[in-house]
């Protein structure tokens, strides 16, 4: 689509051309072979055809952008164009002017424009050069516009998948069903319900604190978790058992924040709620030749209908993971007869690793 | 035991001990109300509904193996129900399926205390099947993943991808899986319903046939002919089954 085709656009484009009409009727009117009236008439309506010709600028424009055409071809084009249209823009005179001198006070028109028509081709050549330098003004203004639109774009992208892995932390269910706990528990045991708000008071605090920073150390993910599974372990008793096994050299490492608690609410949600004698979820971690492993393991019933349906947690940490480290990291899902396993695997950063 | 106020017998479902705790003490304050059981987990809570007869039952939604939906669809719609869950997109589903009240945890003492009077006023009432009410209270465009049948207190459960072919027989019908036949009580028509139709074919006014186990279909007298399964199960074709038969065969060329 034509750039100058809308209507702010093209009404400017029109107005740009006045002042040069009225130059143009200026020289030849002052030259004083042309009456003022007659260059006046004459090229009035010839600029408002070649005001329309001169749009057409905007193809060979496109067609050779100024950075990646080479200066020969550019101006060959160019000026090959330009020589052309004013070929035309004089034909289209001599046209009008013989129209024109059916009317009595145009009468010697066509005499008079004859020693004007080499002045006219060179207005004619001008004009289109200006018309095409416009068209690169109007180009470079596209291109940089789409491109920032486009920078928008993905920035406003990855920020909303951001924002969504980091508003899908908090699962509402998971506190509706831990307040539900420490309802329970006011009354059987308030030391423990006490104990369960302030670890779900730590938890919320955690949560959000991290959703602000870009990466953390592994250790303070994995307190987070100690956190999560401490209040899952009061809503499940005896049906969650939790297994650790972290390398201590591993705990300085930098990830994402929240990387593995979707995971781990994931094998609580769709492992451990759906085994009526509960199961075990193992964590572990290792740092081996500049690599991070990281694994969330957990049993779960094969014959479950919403195993299959732990996508979402699944898929956001799939994408940070990608926005993050690109093809330099991966995940890993297995799911064996009664047991799942997700592996991830990242570049191991240090403190001082560029962020 | 005094005879002056009716006694009701309630039945507590929930996986969570703790939420079974708030209950029990939601109801000590009624002591009208008698605790007959309760249970962790769906099959326990079939079980105990055959033992016990209560007249109200607190039902959790989420549970391992069989969901509170499955639960009452196993033990028939004359008891009264209120479902309990931290869950608020299965309300309009409870409805359906004509549970009394919907609480949501935490579960407070006023809210419950209104469930509980709308129970007592149920109580006795009698409500439509359970299974047809089950099938329409199935989110749409979502079929069954899993069929579950109750043959006395012994509940089974069937993925569909197990089931070879459903037979009509009155009212209820028989499941054909693994070479086993359970019975369950639904019409074949609502079966059919909740069945993926890419998947399952109704070859015959009393069949339903799962088309991976169809090995042939041969001829048999004028105009019908007959599925032979892969377990050489012979079932009787009819003249529109067979032309649904061939259409999704087709389809899966």
């Amino acid at each position: 689509m034509h750039p100058l085709l809308t209507r702010s656009r093209f009404g400017i484009y029109l107005l740009a051309w006045i002042p040069l009409v009225a130059i143009l009727i200026y020289v030849l009117g002052a030259s004083g072979k042309m009456g003022w009236a007659e260059s006046a008439g004459l090229l009035f309506p010839l600029c408002g055809i070649y005001a329309a010709v001169c749009l057409s600028a905007w193809y060979p424009v496109k067609s050779a952008p100024l950075e990646t055409t080479s200066v020969p071809v550019l101006l060959s084009t160019h000026l090959l164009a330009a020589a052309v249209l004013s070929l035309l823009w004089i034909q289209l005179a001599k046209g009008l002017a013989y129209v024109l001198s059916r009317a009595p006070e145009f009468a010697k028109i066509q005499e008079h424009l004859a020693p004007q028509l080499p002045i006219l081709f060179g207005a004619g050549f001008l004009l289109y050069l200006l018309s095409v330098s416009y068209h690169y003004v109007i180009f470079s203004l596209e291109a940089s516009r789409e491109a920032e639109a486009r920078m928008m774009e993905t920035n406003v992208l990855a920020r909303e998948a951001e924002l969504k892995a980091l508003k899908a932390q908090v699962n509402p269910h998971f506190l509706f069903n831990s307040l539900n706990s420490i309802s329970a528990l006011t009354s059987v045991d308030p030391a423990k319900a006490r104990e369960m708000c302030i670890l779900l008071a730590d938890f919320l605090r955690m949560t959000l604190g991290l959703g602000e920073k870009n990466v953390i150390p592994l250790a303070e993910e994995l307190s987070l978790l100690d956190r999560f599974l401490a209040i899952e372990k009061v809503r499940f008793g005896a049906r969650l058992t939790v297994e650790e096994n972290i390398q201590e050299e591993s705990r300085a490492l930098l990830v994402p924040p929240l990387v593995l608690q979707p995971l781990v609410e994931n094998a609580v949600v769709h492992g451990i709620a759906n085994l009526p004698e509960g199961g075990g979820i193992k964590l572990s971690s290792l740092a081996q030749d500049g690599r991070l492993f990281l694994t969330v393991e957990n049993s779960f019933d094969p014959e479950s209908t919403t195993t299959r349906r732990n996508g979402m947690g699944l898929v956001n940490v799939r994408r940070r993971l990608e926005g993050r480290y690109g093809s330099e990291a991966s995940i890993k899902v297995n799911a064996e007869e009664d047991h799942f396993r997700v592996e991830l695997s990242l570049p191991a950063e240090t403190g001082d690793a560029p962020k | 035991m005094s005879s002056t106020k009716k006694q009701f017998g309630a039945l507590i479902v929930d996986d969570e001990d703790l939420a079974r705790v708030v209950i029990r003490e939601l109801l000590s304050t009624h002591p009208e109300i008698e605790i007959l059981a309760e249970c962790g987990n769906g099959f326990e809570a079939v079980k105990a509904v055959a033992e016990h007869k209560p007249d109200l039952i607190f039902l959790d939604v989420q549970m391992p193996k069989l969901t509170g939906f499955d639960v009452l669809e196993l033990i028939g719609a004359e008891v009264p129900v209120i479902f309990v869950t931290a869950y608020d997109q299965y309300a309009m589903r409870a409805f359906d399926v004509h549970a009394v009240d919907y609480l949501l945890k935490p579960v407070g003492r006023e809210r419950f205390e209104a469930a509980l009077e709308r129970a007592k006023g149920r109580v006795g009432e009698k409500m439509p099947a359970a299974a047809e009410l089950a099938a329409a209270a199935r989110a749409p465009q979502q079929f069954l993943e899993r069929l579950v049948v109750k043959d006395g207190t012994k509940v089974t459960l069937i993925p569909v991808a197990k089931l070879d072919y459903a037979e009509a027989q009155d009212d209820y019908v028989a499941l054909a899986s693994q070479g086993k036949k359970h019975l369950k009580q639904q019409t074949i028509a609502g079966l059919e319903a909740c069945l993926d139709p890419s998947a399952f074919v109704r070859i015959h006014r009393s069949y339903i046939v799962n088309l991976e186990r169809v090995a042939r279909i041969e001829p048999y007298g004028k105009d019908s002919r007959l599925a032979i399964l892969a377990d050489g199960t012979r079932l009787p074709v009819s003249k529109a089954g067979y032309a649904r038969l061939k259409s999704l065969l087709d389809e899966r060329k």
